[in-house]
Parts: structure tokens; C-alpha cells; sequence
């Protein structure tokens, strides 16, 4: 099969390219730690009212962690428990979320916040809150009639 | 093998026949589908309810089902059994039925999907995400759908099989071999689908198993969701490969380079679902990464035909005597629809494929995962590159097939429809993807979310949508216009089928390329590669499945 000199400067550079782009993203995934929210803990979504974490909803000061708060959330279809939250300024997150019905989403508008909420598993990405301001949790998978109602409020105070 | 398709140009009428049925379903569903998606954005700006008692949502779950299912399967079964019908001769009686066959258990399956959604029975958008739980004639009719076009993709395969046995040692014509290799991935990839809904959705919509389990269930759906979309690309790619450099006058740039892309095609379009799942719980990261490189691997075959497509363009523009860095563009035909068309389909891919970098990329997707982005690129990729596409083939088929010619008139027509589309589709993504940066979710009705002071920034983009969206209406409204004029009233006519050569004919294709055995093992051994680990890790470690939910 004849290929071109043109065309393999150009796949040459295409490719180069690509492994470039690859090398970022891995880099960016396994050695700073960059990886997308795939947390591998399972929940009965049936129980989760009385399973710790989800028994209580809200931010938790925690001790001893890596990060300062556990910010607890749990969805089911139309609201997220807690409806509001303050958060202070600058503290280390870390953010749970889990579902008792459908699947929901859970998209801190704005920011890399960005999790699907599956029943029967529990989400969490850790995160700073470093700039103040009021943020808008939406549910992006639809989840029924009301799903486009289906939010919640971040207040990063100082 | 040229001679022999020099003498067969004309489809023959039976299977002509068969083809404009498919036609016809594809051109009602886009009318139906269009207007769906005009109500949608019309309702997304805030300036309209929706009358009747309609559901948005309904509505959003027609317009996925006729579009991204219907629609467009339609419309490749019929192209690709015409294509092979012109390219490795007509098809024997016993083909034929298998085509209507496949044709009418789709659209059986597709009335009955349709009327479980007209019924607010199965308001569970295209995706049909369990828990939530449709009607189960919804997902027998779908059912219906895929194994329809199995059947209809039976028909190709058995007439590539009786044309590689009266040829022995050649390569099938290149139309023939694209049809097939596209049927080949898309049987390999829909039993990801089917498998979920036979064996989960089905049994549990009908009360047999009260709970399913919705991890699988997704990484079912993505396994067939991601090829699906190439299974919408790669007819688009044949008519740029083999159709559109004989509209302009010139040669296939490589006939090897054309067939190698197809089968690189084949072999990283299925193994990569997990892209689609990045923000998901329950998958391990290493497994998505892993499927995000095999994702990456399609931009090998992209960049090959990107080269190809514009090599045939410069080529052809220097033998009619052009000079300077990009003096052969002006040598392009510009006022030809049937080239026009599908090159603003090609301009439009290379934003849209740019977008899919940046959705397949772990750390990026986080940013637009289940945003307005995500609509915004699939309606450059699919709902332009590959639409305005089949709207480009179909000006010079539904001529060829029925026995009459694109006016000029109707030429003129398809130019400003083409033109149309480019200006409505660049308000509407454009506005998607800025929204979508923002945060302003996909897939949801107006909302002002409680007042929130981020969801009031999404307003004008929504209201730019709107604008967009009903241009692109009046783009479809000409398409159906010149649809019909093609069909029943255009002047009685030779209208070609173009079909292109190669540049180069004394190279032969290497054999190789039409060694299935090979080709599928390496499909089989990377899917198995990506997906069996991960999948173990699944069913081990599942938690109590969910029971089903109606919650419209």
C-alpha cells in the first residue's frame, strides 16, 4: 500500500501530537492525581437514611482526614437534602452524594464539581472552595418531570 | 472489476424501491423530529409553554428516538443497500425480501415505540436510563428496530459474500466494502443494547425480575452508544470518500488509505463506551483512561481522511490549472449543491471533532460532562457533518432512484437550505457550547433554579438557541420541499449516481483489508481487552439492583 510523503509528514505529526495530549492527560490523571469522580463504595439507596454518611446531611467537620469538612448530599427526585449550605472559605472538602431513586446528576455550575448519581453507589470528589460567591448545584441527568426544579445553593462565605 | 462497474450505473427499480421506503420513514422522522426539537428550544427560552398537556420532556424523548434512532437508521440502511446494489450489482430476489424484511420489523418497532411515547408511556428519552421504567412495548419496539436492521445488514452481507465469490482474489468495490464494514460494527455493537434491554429492561418492565441492575444497564447502552454515533459517521465518510470526489470531477485520492480508515473505523469505535461514563461512580479510573486512549485511536483514521479529502480537492483544483498556496478552491464547483452540501458537513467536523477531544479527555469532560456543551457538539457532529451529508446525497439519489433530476431551481433551493442550516446551527451550538461552559445543564425544560444568579446568565443563550433553532427549522422545511419535488414532481430524468475512482487504478487493495477473521478477532480481542475486567468488577461488587420508577 503506497502512502504519500505528505500524507505520512502529516499522520507522523498527527500522531506525535496524540501521544503528547495522551502523556498530559495521564500525567495529569495518575501522578497529580486528576482522576474523574469513580468512587467504588456501594449503598442499599433504600437505607441511605440511615447509613452514615447520608444519615447526616449537610457540611461535617471531620478530624483527622485529609480534608477539613464532609459535605454531605443526598438526592432523590426532585431535591437534594441539604437545600442550602454554607461552606467557609478556603476549606478542603471533601463531597458525598448518593441517590435513594433514580439516576440524578450533580453539577456544581461553574466548576469541575461534576458527578453522576447512581442508586445503590456513593460519589464523592475532594475539592477547596477558594473563591467566595453562591453556587448553584443542578441536576443534569434527567430524572423525571421535575428534574429541571431539581436544585441546591453552595454559600462560600469568609 | 472497473469495466464491470462501468456497465451496471443505474440501480435497478426493485431495488430503488426499496430504498426510497427507507427514504420515506427517514424524511417523515425528520419532520417530525425537527419540529420536536423547534417546540424544545422555543421552550427553553422562556417565552413558551407547551400546549395541550405535552411534556417537555416527551417531546425531547421524540425528538432522540426519531433522530438519533430512527431517522438516521433509516436512512444508512437505505443508502448503503442502494450503494451496494450500484457497486456490486443488483441485488438477487432472495437479498431483496431480506431488505424488506428488515424494513418492516423497524418500522413496526418504530410505530409502537412512537405510540408508547405519544401515550406519555415512555417519556425515558433515547437513552432510557433505568430506574426509570417505560412501558415494555417501548422497549419491544426498539427491540424491533435493532433487529430489523440486522436483517436489513444480512442483506449486505450476503450480497458481499456472492460478490466476493464470483470475484475471487479481488477487493469488493469500495462502496460495497465501507457498507459492510459499517454493518459489521454496528451488528457487533447494538448487541451491547440489545443485550440490556432483552435481558434486563424487558423482563423488569414486565414484571418477571423486580429489580435491575443500572451499572450494567449503562455500560451496556454506552458499549452500543458510542459506535452508534459512528455508524451515523462513516456513511457521511463514504459519500466524501467515493461520491464527492466524482461530483467534482476528480479521482479518489487512495483506495487502499480509504478501505484501512473504514477498518481502523472498525476497530476503535466499540471498545471505548467509558468515555461516556467518566463521572460515574463504581468504574475504576484506570479502565476509563485505558478507554480514553483507545477513544484518542480514532483520530488516526480522522486525520487520514482529512488529508484525503483535500488532497482530492487540491489535486483536482491544479489539473484545471490552478496556482498559488490555494488557488485550486476557486476550482471548486461551489454552486453544486451536491458538493456544497456535504463540504459544509465536512467544515462543521472540524469544531465538532475538536469538542470530541475535549468531551473524551478525563480531566476536561469534568468541566462539561451532561451540559448543554454535549448537545451543542453532537448537533455540529451528527445533526450537521453527517446530516447535511445525507442531505447532499439525498439531492442526486431520490433523483437517481425515482427516474428524474435536480432542477436547477431546486439546486438553488438546496444551496440556500445548506446555507441556511450552517447560519441556524452556528446560533444554536454556538450558544450551546458557550452556555454549556457556564454550567446551564442539557436535557432539562426552563428553569430559573429558585432565582439563582448563574441560571439568569444561561437566559440569553437559551433565547439565542431559539433563534437558531427556528432557522434550522426553515432549513428542514426546504429539505422536505425539495424531498418531495425529488420524489413526485421533479422532470423525468437521468440523474447519476456518482461513484468515484481511484487515482491510482493499477494499485490493487491489499487482500488483506477484506480478511474478516482477522479484522473481527482484533475487534472481539479488544473489546475483551476493555471492557471484561471491568465488567467482572461490576457484577462482583453490584449492590442491591433499583426497582422501577414512572416519575412524569
Amino acid at each position: 500500500m503506497h502512502i504519500h510523503k505528505f500524507e505520512k509528514i502529516w499522520l507522523i505529526f498527527g500522531v506525535t501530537t496524540l501521544l503528547v495530549f495522551l502523556s498530559v492527560i495521564g500525567v495529569s490523571a495518575f501522578y497529580l492525581g486528576n482522576q474523574p469522580p469513580s468512587c467504588l463504595a456501594t449503598i442499599n439507596p433504600e437505607k441511605v437514611d440511615t447509613t452514615a454518611p447520608f444519615d447526616k446531611p449537610g457540611l461535617n467537620k471531620v478530624e483527622g482526614k485529609e480534608w477539613d469538612y464532609e459535605l454531605v448530599y443526598v438526592a432523590s427526585a426532585f431535591n437534594y437534602t441539604p437545600g442550602e449550605v454554607e461552606v467557609p472559605l478556603g476549606a478542603k472538602v471533601k463531597v458525598l452524594a448518593t441517590t435513594k431513586d433514580v439516576v440524578h446528576g450533580f453539577n456544581v455550575a461553574g466548576t469541575n464539581i461534576n458527578m453522576m448519581l447512581e442508586p445503590g453507589y456513593i460519589s464523592e470528589y475532594v475539592t477547596t472552595f477558594d473563591k467566595a460567591g453562591e453556587y448553584l448545584i443542578v441536576c443534569n441527568e434527567y430524572c423525571g418531570a421535575g428534574h429541571h426544579m431539581m436544585s441546591s445553593m453552595i454559600k462560600v462565605v469568609e | 472489476m472497473n469495466s464491470f462497474v462501468e456497465k451496471i450505473k443505474k440501480v435497478d427499480p426493485r431495488d430503488a424501491k426499496l430504498g426510497m421506503a427507507h427514504f420515506y420513514v427517514a424524511f417523515i422522522g425528520l419532520f417530525i423530529g425537527g419540529m420536536a426539537g423547534l417546540l424544545q428550544t422555543l421552550v427553553r427560552s422562556g417565552q413558551f409553554t407547551l400546549p395541550a398537556g405535552i411534556g417537555y420532556y416527551q417531546l425531547l424523548t421524540l425528538h432522540g428516538v426519531v433522530l438519533a434512532l430512527v431517522m438516521t437508521t433509516y436512512f444508512i440502511m437505505g443508502f448503503q443497500l442502494v450503494s451496494v446494489s450500484r457497486t456490486a450489482g443488483t441485488l438477487t430476489n432472495k437479498q431483496r425480501n431480506t431488505g424488506w424484511v428488515g424494513f418492516w420489523l423497524m418500522t413496526i418497532g418504530t410505530v409502537m415505540a412512537a405510540v408508547m411515547i405519544l401515550l406519555n408511556e415512555a417519556s425515558v428519552l433515547y437513552t432510557f436510563y433505568a430506574p426509570l421504567q417505560a412501558h415494555a412495548l417501548f422497549y419491544i419496539g426498539l427491540t424491533l428496530v435493532i433487529v430489523g436492521s440486522w436483517v436489513s445488514g444480512s442483506a449486505i452481507i450476503m450480497a458481499y459474500v456472492a460478490w466476493r465469490r464470483k470475484n475471487p482474489g479481488q477487493p469488493s468495490p469500495l462502496l460495497t466494502f465501507m457498507s459492510l464494514v459499517n454493518t459489521l460494527m454496528w451488528i457487533v455493537a447494538t448487541i451491547g443494547v440489545a443485550s440490556t434491554v432483552l435481558f434486563q429492561l424487558l423482563p423488569w418492565s414486565l414484571g418477571l425480575v423486580e429489580r435491575v441492575d443500572v451499572a450494567i444497564s449503562r455500560t451496556l447502552f454506552w458499549y452500543f452508544g458510542h459506535p452508534l454515533v459512528y455508524f451515523w459517521l462513516l456513511p457521511a465518510y463514504m459519500a466524501w470518500y467515493v461520491v464527492v470526489p466524482k461530483i467534482i470531477g476528480g479521482k479518489i485520492f487512495s483506495d487502499s488509505l480509504a478501505r484501512l480508515s473504514f477498518i481502523l473505523f472498525l476497530l476503535f469505535s466499540i471498545p471505548v463506551g467509558f468515555h461516556h461514563q467518566l463521572m460515574e461512580p463504581g468504574i475504576d479510573p484506570a479502565w476509563k483512561f485505558l478507554q480514553v486512549v483507545l477513544t484518542f485511536m480514532v483520530i488516526i483514521p480522522s486525520l487520514m481522511t482529512a488529508f484525503s479529502l483535500f488532497a482530492t480537492f487540491e489535486t483536482f483544483g491544479r489539473s484545471k490549472g490552478a496556482t498559488g498556496l490555494f488557488g485550486w478552491l476557486k476550482k471548486l464547483p461551489w454552486g453544486d449543491a451536491r458538493f456544497l452540501i456535504p463540504f459544509i458537513g465536512m467544515l462543521s467536523f472540524i469544531p465538532g471533532g475538536a469538542g470530541g477531544i475535549i468531551n473524551a479527555s478525563n480531566q476536561m469532560n469534568q468541566v462539561i460532562h451532561n451540559t448543554i456543551w454535549v448537545t451543542g457538539h453532537f448537533h455540529l457532529t451528527v445533526a450537521t457533518a453527517v446530516i447535511l451529508t445525507f442531505f447532499g446525497i439525498s439531492y442526486w439519489l431520490i433523483p437517481h432512484l425515482t427516474g428524474r433530476t435536480l432542477t436547477k431551481a431546486m439546486n438553488k433551493l438546496a444551496i440556500l437550505q445548506g446555507v441556511l442550516w450552517a447560519i441556524g446551527m452556528t446560533f444554536m451550538s454556538g450558544a450551546m457550547h458557550f452556555a454549556g461552559l457556564l454550567g446551564a445543564p442539557r436535557r432539562s425544560a426552563y428553569s430559573e433554579y429558585g432565582g439563582a444568579a448563574q441560571a439568569a446568565e444561561w437566559v440569553p443563550y437559551q433565547i439565542a438557541q431559539a433563534v437558531g433553532g427556528s432557522i434550522l427549522f426553515i432549513a428542514i422545511i426546504l429539505v422536505l420541499y425539495i424531498f418531495i419535488n425529488l420524489a413526485f414532481f421533479a422532470p423525468k430524468g437521468e440523474e447519476e449516481f456518482p461513484v468515484g475512482e481511484a487515482a491510482n487504478t493499477t494499485e490493487k487493495a491489499p487482500m488483506i483489508l477484506e480478511n474478516w477473521k482477522l479484522w473481527l478477532g482484533i475487534v472481539v480481542l479488544l473489546i475483551a481487552f476493555a471492557y471484561t475486567i471491568p465488567f467482572i468488577d461490576l457484577i462482583e461488587n453490584a449492590p442491591i439492583g433499583s426497582k422501577g420508577y414512572k416519575l412524569w
